[in-house]
């Protein structure tokens, strides 16, 4: 609050500051209320794992701050103890971890050609990416259940994370394109003239200065890949389910069985919340790339 | 907190042109390797070819998975949804009226509709009010996080946060309980569904659920109401043996509310002892002969109560409807009505963040001179918001309404996990249903097809946006 003659400046700085105060405060207090109802849902999840089936089903999480004695860790030792769900949290590594690496590495191939070289067409292939961007998953589900079902894909991991692979894939090109060519050209060349061939520019040039874009890919592709339930749900069996779709399943048979169901999405989520505490600055990079230009 | 190299701006686009030809001769000199000639040098067909090649190499990959896995579907949906559910007979567009026909895909478009209205523009108008009020906190940091953080976690997740905090028992629902104990707080104390008289008790009566003494009492003197129709159970902990209300003094009237009724037997109707316990916290009024209560007071621990402060004479004595009706027991959130609602507010707990984040970024990424200016001029911080800051972020903006858009469009996992099986009917959407027909039982991948080619079309003009911004840009 600055204001042009002097007596006024006065008078406004100490209104504004009074302002200023009370506008500070009441801010503060909506924001306060805001940050108490988005950790809520959490705290109350994590509560509600950390209590027997028989507390979950009578009171709610509320009461460990009148009867902390109630807290135990038990729902997470049965579910340690518990051979499906270890094994669909395997399944989740199983399927995140190739499905991020190969998204990054045929993304950044692509990225550098659309970037770096200048073929016939290539305007109207990125248009193509561009408009793969938008198309829902769903289009693809039933013709490759079919696919999957004739080659004998129907069922395994490898299925599932190709169908990441390829919907991450539009993604990937535009942002790792959008990257790639804002890297100097004249290293490039200078690389060149040193009789580099594009394979070489690619792995010593590219990728390295390419990294952060990359980071950034990765974690998105992670977060998404990892929290995916509609493609699992469709392409895997009990056997090769991931941990989504055993939590899901649980949910559906059971329904209230709160203790095993909190526990098992705290679980699910430890590994995405580490990584996006851990990489926060690449996840949001990536998602603003993914959007504004 | 941008990787973005600003420092890099000038590329390749505008790279000097002595360089190009210089390289160009360079290269041209060693003759060595696939080198794409740079642009403006003798493009000649077989160069072009040979870039083609390398680039359909760098590229091959990432053709043939998208062409498998999203390209070749698209087609083979169009196709199919022409078919019925066996596959085998054409029925041209016959999927497509079912579609809007039969009643569950209808209420799943119906509901697909609802999404797209409410779903985007709450989540970027809280995005907006979070971005704008966080610059003016210490904390901005920590809140960020908080409100960021449920984009980490999968939907799957969250739908069962959301379905506990939802539940309708508010023993076990978080909302629900809350709801209880601010209602309990204002309409006050415990509530007795069913208590009533005794039938053959003469000196009370039940009108329309009140209970009231038959006749006028004075003041100075007593009036005891010996109820009974509800379980020992239902009297609250703190309940103690009701004894006989002290004597009244002339301005007073008093008495005693307890359950006439010893479990396993035993004591007389109508009188107190025999470890009957008070009724604590029932509402009694004194009420004159115009029919207005003059005087209100609750009943304590021991079923007794003290009306004073009356005008000496004739009162009716009344315990109303309100201590008998059923206890206020929350909301059904998760039934057929409300339970859209309460994913759409699950799915705003999850994006506003996303909207906030970006519209932060943009913010930041704003020149403030402009603000700088009006407010030396004597604008108001709402008329430069108004003014000036909106109008510079209508970019941003349009950008996370039409992600959320096209995200909200799809949306499947929180329509999936957060409806009990019995909501899920009136929640569905077009993601939904599209697994319901097809795979969830309907096993009419016909009818999925064309909900499929739906949500194509759905998505379709913000296919077209996509690429108008896309080339904007590039002309820039």
């Amino acid at each position: 609050m600055t204001a042009p003659a002097g007596i006024v400046t006065a008078k406004r700085g100490v209104a504004g500051r009074i302002l200023d105060f009370f506008g500070k405060g009441v801010v503060n207090i909506v924001l306060v209320i805001v940050a108490v109802f988005w950790l809520v849902p959490t705290i109350g999840l994590f509560l509600s794992s950390l209590r027997s089936s028989v507390d979950n089903s009578h009171s709610g999480w509320w009461t460990v701050f009148t009867r902390p004695a109630q807290l135990t860790i038990e729902n997470y030792s049965n579910l340690l103890g518990n051979a499906q769900f270890m094994g669909s949290f395997l399944n989740t590594i199983e399927i995140t971890v190739p499905a991020t690496v190969l998204v990054v590495v045929i993304g950044a191939l692509a990225g550098y050609a659309f970037a770096w070289i200048r073929f016939p067409g290539r305007d109207w292939l990125l248009v193509v990416v561009i408009v793969l961007l938008a198309v829902p998953l769903q289009v693809s589900l039933i013709p490759i259940a079919k696919l999957y079902g004739d080659i004998g894909l129907f069922g395994s991991v490898v299925g599932v994370i190709l169908f990441h692979t390829a919907y991450g894939l539009p993604f990937a090109i535009f942002l790792l394109r959008n990257f790639f060519t804002q890297i100097p050209g004249e290293m490039l060349e200078a690389a060149r003239i040193d009789g580099a061939g594009e394979w070489r520019i690619f792995s010593r040039i590219i990728l390295p200065l390419g990294l952060p874009a990359i980071a950034s890919l990765s974690i998105f592709q992670f977060l998404w890949t990892w929290n995916d339930m509609l493609v699992a749900l469709i392409f895997t069996n009990a056997t090769s389910q991931p941990v989504t779709v055993a939590i899901q399943s649980q949910l559906r048979q059971f329904g209230a069985n709160i203790d095993i169901l909190s526990a098992g999405a705290f679980l699910s989520m430890i590994v995405p919340l580490v990584v996006f505490f851990a990489f926060q600055r690449y996840f949001v990079s990536a998602l603003l790339a993914g959007s504004t230009k | 907190m941008r990787w973005r190299p600003q420092r890099w701006k000038p590329t390749a686009s505008k790279k000097p042109p002595a360089m190009t030809t210089a390289v160009a001769n360079a290269t041209d000199a060693r003759g060595s390797g696939p080198v794409p000639a740079p642009r403006g040098s003798r493009s000649t067909a077989p160069r072009g070819r040979r870039r083609l090649v390398t680039a359909l190499i760098f590229l091959a990959p990432a053709l043939f998975l998208l062409g498998v896995l999203i390209g070749y579907p698209v087609v083979y949906s169009v196709w199919r949804s022409l078919f019925d559910a066996s596959g085998r007979n054409f029925v041209g567009g016959a999927n497509y009226v079912t579609m809007f026909t039969d009643p569950a895909t209808f209420i799943a478009i119906r509901n697909n509709v609802i999404w797209v209205i409410v779903a985007p523009i709450t989540c970027t108008v809280l995005g907006l009010i979070f971005a704008v009020l966080m610059n003016r906190i210490t904390w901005a940091t920590a809140f960020k996080l908080i409100v960021f953080m449920p984009m980490a976690i999968s939907m799957v997740a969250s739908g069962v946060i959301f379905r506990t905090l939802f539940q309708e028992n508010p023993d076990l629902g978080a909302v629900n309980a809350g709801l209880v104990a601010v209602h309990d707080a204002f309409s006050g104390g415990a509530a007795y569904p069913g208590a009533r008289p005794r039938a053959d008790n003469t000196t009370l009566v039940g009108t329309g659920g009140a209970v009231e003494s038959a006749t006028t009492v004075h003041t100075g003197q007593s009036q005891d109401f010996p109820l009974v129709g509800i379980l020992g159970d239902t009297v609250p902990a703190a309940a103690a043996d009701a004894v006989p209300a002290k004597s009244a003094s002339g301005t007073e009237i008093t008495g005693t509310v307890w359950l006439d009724f010893v479990k396993g037997g035993g004591g007389v109707n109508g009188q107190l002892g025999d470890g009957k316990k008070g009724l604590p916290g029932i509402e009694v009024d004194a009420i004159d002969s115009n029919g207005a209560v003059v005087a209100s007071t609750r009943t304590g621990n021991d079923g007794t109560y003290v009306l004073s402060g009356l005008k000496a004479g004739d009162y009716r004595i009344g315990l109303p409807a309100s201590n008998f009706a059923a206890s206020y027991s929350g909301v059904s959130w998760l039934g057929p009505t409300l339970v859209t609602a309460v994913i759409i507010l699950a799915y705003v707990w999850i994006w506003a963040g996303f909207a906030m984040v970006m519209i932060a970024s943009g913010l930041s990424a704003m020149d403030v001179s402009l603000q700088e200016a009006a407010r030396v001029d004597g604008a108001s911080e709402w008329q430069v918001f108004r003014r000036i800051t909106a109008p510079l972020l209508s970019p941003v903006l349009i950008v996370v309404f039409i992600t959320l858009i096209i995200n909200v469009l799809k949306i499947f996992d929180l329509v999936y996990v957060i409806p009990p099986g019995s909501s899920l009917p009136d929640a569905t959407v077009i993601a939904v249903q599209l697994w319901t027909v097809s795979f969830g039982g309907g096993n009419d991948q016909g009818l999925g097809s064309a909900l499929a080619i739906l949500l194509l079309v759905l998505v379709l003009p913000f296919m077209i946006i996509n690429v108008r911004r896309f080339r904007m840009e590039r002309e820039q």
